[in-house]
């Protein structure tokens, strides 16, 4: 069965220098299970080819059913370098909400 | 010592609701009003400000608020403590002295804080094995040592409390971090030792979830947004702090806006790299140690926070000149919107080739179709775009190149694809690039220093 990650979460995005930070929180114990499953780093970051050009970093935040990921090298220099209209990341978190994750995988 | 305190957060960046310190003192009872101005960037466009003219250099926003919030604040005795002093918190205090006398008000006491400003050290910190190195990249300051335009260390709670311990009705800082600001009522009101990192780490936490004012009471929420009443009159999240280090999140009952487990769990994952690390001048906070309670009715409490001690460096935020940027745009309406956007993109590059113009990078987006998600959009059937944005963005380290970009948007029109529009407000102009450098700085090199000035 696939669904899609916002059905079961929710989140927010910004910016950390050159790196976007996106944390993405499970709405019960159920999604932080899936989202602790599919959302390796290995996937983040292949799910963000073309955006993300560093490596990616997770955490988990049990108490809150939340994983935190901080993409390097993300943001076309960050700050005022940065030439790209969502230059500080607000938009990533529901970028990544898009994903579609297969629960039979 | 007071048995609970209201902290309210008036403002989350520079440019936030103008209203909300207003309806925060007005709408309700509360004992601290904290409000933050500082983004990274903006101690150098104060820096600029104050090279022009002495008397500039802080959030200017600040005079004007306080007319309006004085009178409040003197009857209901609010504090207020905001870093928005800049890069000047003695001229913002002067000019908030003249709208008390102004106003009538006879006694006040404003402290500032300072030492934050570390520019014209740099040679001295460096030759006494201070490196000040990138923090990220771990690059050597000397290649951009001389563009600095700003640097400052951030200072935390301590400094503020000790203004409060001197009875300051009002703190102005220049650069103190965001959760500093929160955390200091807290140690001075219920005299919290500066070694319990527990209950630092609590007040800290209780920082960030104020430090961007309504996102985190229902602003910018990506849950169920549409559950949010009255954005019109959001309400700006409090802090409602208890002794042993638990807060309770609220806002006015009388506002609109959200508080629930949702909204500050958003709020809490904001901008944060290794949650069991986040570090501070005050101590480390353990973010993964976070306890969350939607009580209902807009109130969530948050308790069993754990801390470690404070690092031994201060972190310093410096910023450098790094060449100009432009960024210029045309919208294109259906038939063939993209077709048009790309094709437009591909003569205006050629063109700039043809000039010999030097950038770094030229950046293309459209905005309509991929300007949020880039590469992860999905495809679309051309012929359902009604319209779309061309922004084309250049940097360069050649100012004469961006100035010559922006010369060249507008031939579009009348040289290239049809049915075209949207270029107003005239040529785009270069502005100023500003890189930030982070860095540490030993905390025995730097001394924060409180000064009280009175009303006279």
């Amino acid at each position: 069965m696939k669904i899609r990650l916002i059905d079961i979460a929710h989140g927010r995005s910004g910016d950390k220098g050159d790196a976007a930070n996106i944390g993405i929180i499970a709405y019960d114990d159920k999604g932080y299970e899936i989202i602790k499953k599919h959302l390796t780093e290995e996937k983040v970051k292949e799910y963000f080819t073309g955006i993300c050009f560093g490596d990616v970093k997770r955490w988990e935040m049990p108490n809150i059913r939340a994983l935190n990921f901080l993409l390097n090298n993300t943001l076309g220099g960050g700050g005022t370098v940065s030439l790209k209209h969502d230059a500080q990341g607000k938009t990533l978190a529901a970028a990544l909400l898009r994903m579609e994750i297969n629960l039979d995988k | 010592m007071k048995d609970k305190i209201r902290i309210a957060s008036g403002q989350g960046f520079w440019g936030d609701l103008i209203e909300a310190p207003y309806l925060q003192v007005t709408k309700g009872n509360i004992d601290y009003l904290v409000m933050d101005y500082l983004a990274e960037v903006t101690m150098s466009i104060l820096q600029k400000q104050k090279n022009k003219n002495p008397n500039a250099g802080f959030a200017k926003d600040i005079p004007p608020l306080m007319k309006r919030i004085l009178p409040f604040c003197v009857e209901k005795n609010i504090k207020v403590i905001t870093n928005g002093g800049g890069v000047n918190p003695e001229a913002c205090a002067n000019e908030i002295f003249a709208v008390a006398k102004e106003l009538g008000i006879t006694k006040l006491k404003i402290a500032v804080i300072l030492g934050d400003d570390i520019r014209t050290q740099i040679d001295d910190l460096i030759s006494k094995g201070h490196p000040l190195k990138n923090m990220e990249t771990g690059e050597s300051i000397e290649g951009v040592k001389d563009k600095l335009l700003s640097a400052n260390v951030y200072f935390g709670a301590f400094p503020i409390v000790e203004a409060l311990k001197q009875g300051a009705d009002i703190v102005v800082t220049g650069r103190t971090t965001d959760t500093g600001l929160t955390l200091a009522p807290m140690i001075y009101e219920f005299g919290w030792n500066e070694k319990n990192f527990d209950l630092l780490a609590a007040g800290t936490v209780a920082g960030h979830i104020l430090e961007c004012g309504a996102q985190a009471s229902g602003g910018n929420f990506l849950g169920d947004w549409q559950s949010v009443e009255n954005f019109a009159e959001i309400g700006f999240p409090i802090a409602e702090a208890y002794p042993d280090g638990t807060f309770v999140i609220i806002k006015h009952e009388n506002l609109g806006g959200k508080v629930s487990f949702e909204t500050v769990a958003e709020q809490l994952v904001y901008e944060i790299g290794d949650p069991k690390n986040y570090i501070t001048p005050d101590c480390v906070a353990d973010f993964t140690s976070i306890k969350l309670e939607d009580l209902g009715n807009n109130r969530v409490k948050v308790y069993d926070i754990k801390g470690f001690e404070d690092t031994e460096f201060y972190k310093v935020s410096c910023s450098y000149s790094d060449g100009f940027s432009a960024v210029g745009s045309l919208t294109y309406s259906w038939p063939q919107a993209l077709t048009k956007a790309k094709a437009a993109d591909k003569i205006l590059r050629k063109r700039m080739e043809n000039l010999n113009l030097k950038f770094d990078e030229i950046r293309t987006e459209f905005v309509g179709y991929n300007s949020c998600h880039g590469p992860l959009v999905k495809d679309v059937d051309e012929d359902s775009i009604n319209e779309l944005m061309m922004r084309v963005a250049v940097r360069s380290s050649d100012f004469n190149s961006v100035e010559r970009f922006g010369k060249e948007i507008a031939p579009l029109i009348l040289t290239g694809p049809p049915a075209v529009t949207g270029f107003a407000g005239g040529r785009p102009k270069p502005s100023e690039v500003v890189a930030y450098w982070p860095a540490l700085l030993s905390k025995k090199t730097v001394t924060p220093v409180v000064k009280i000035m009175e009303l006279k």
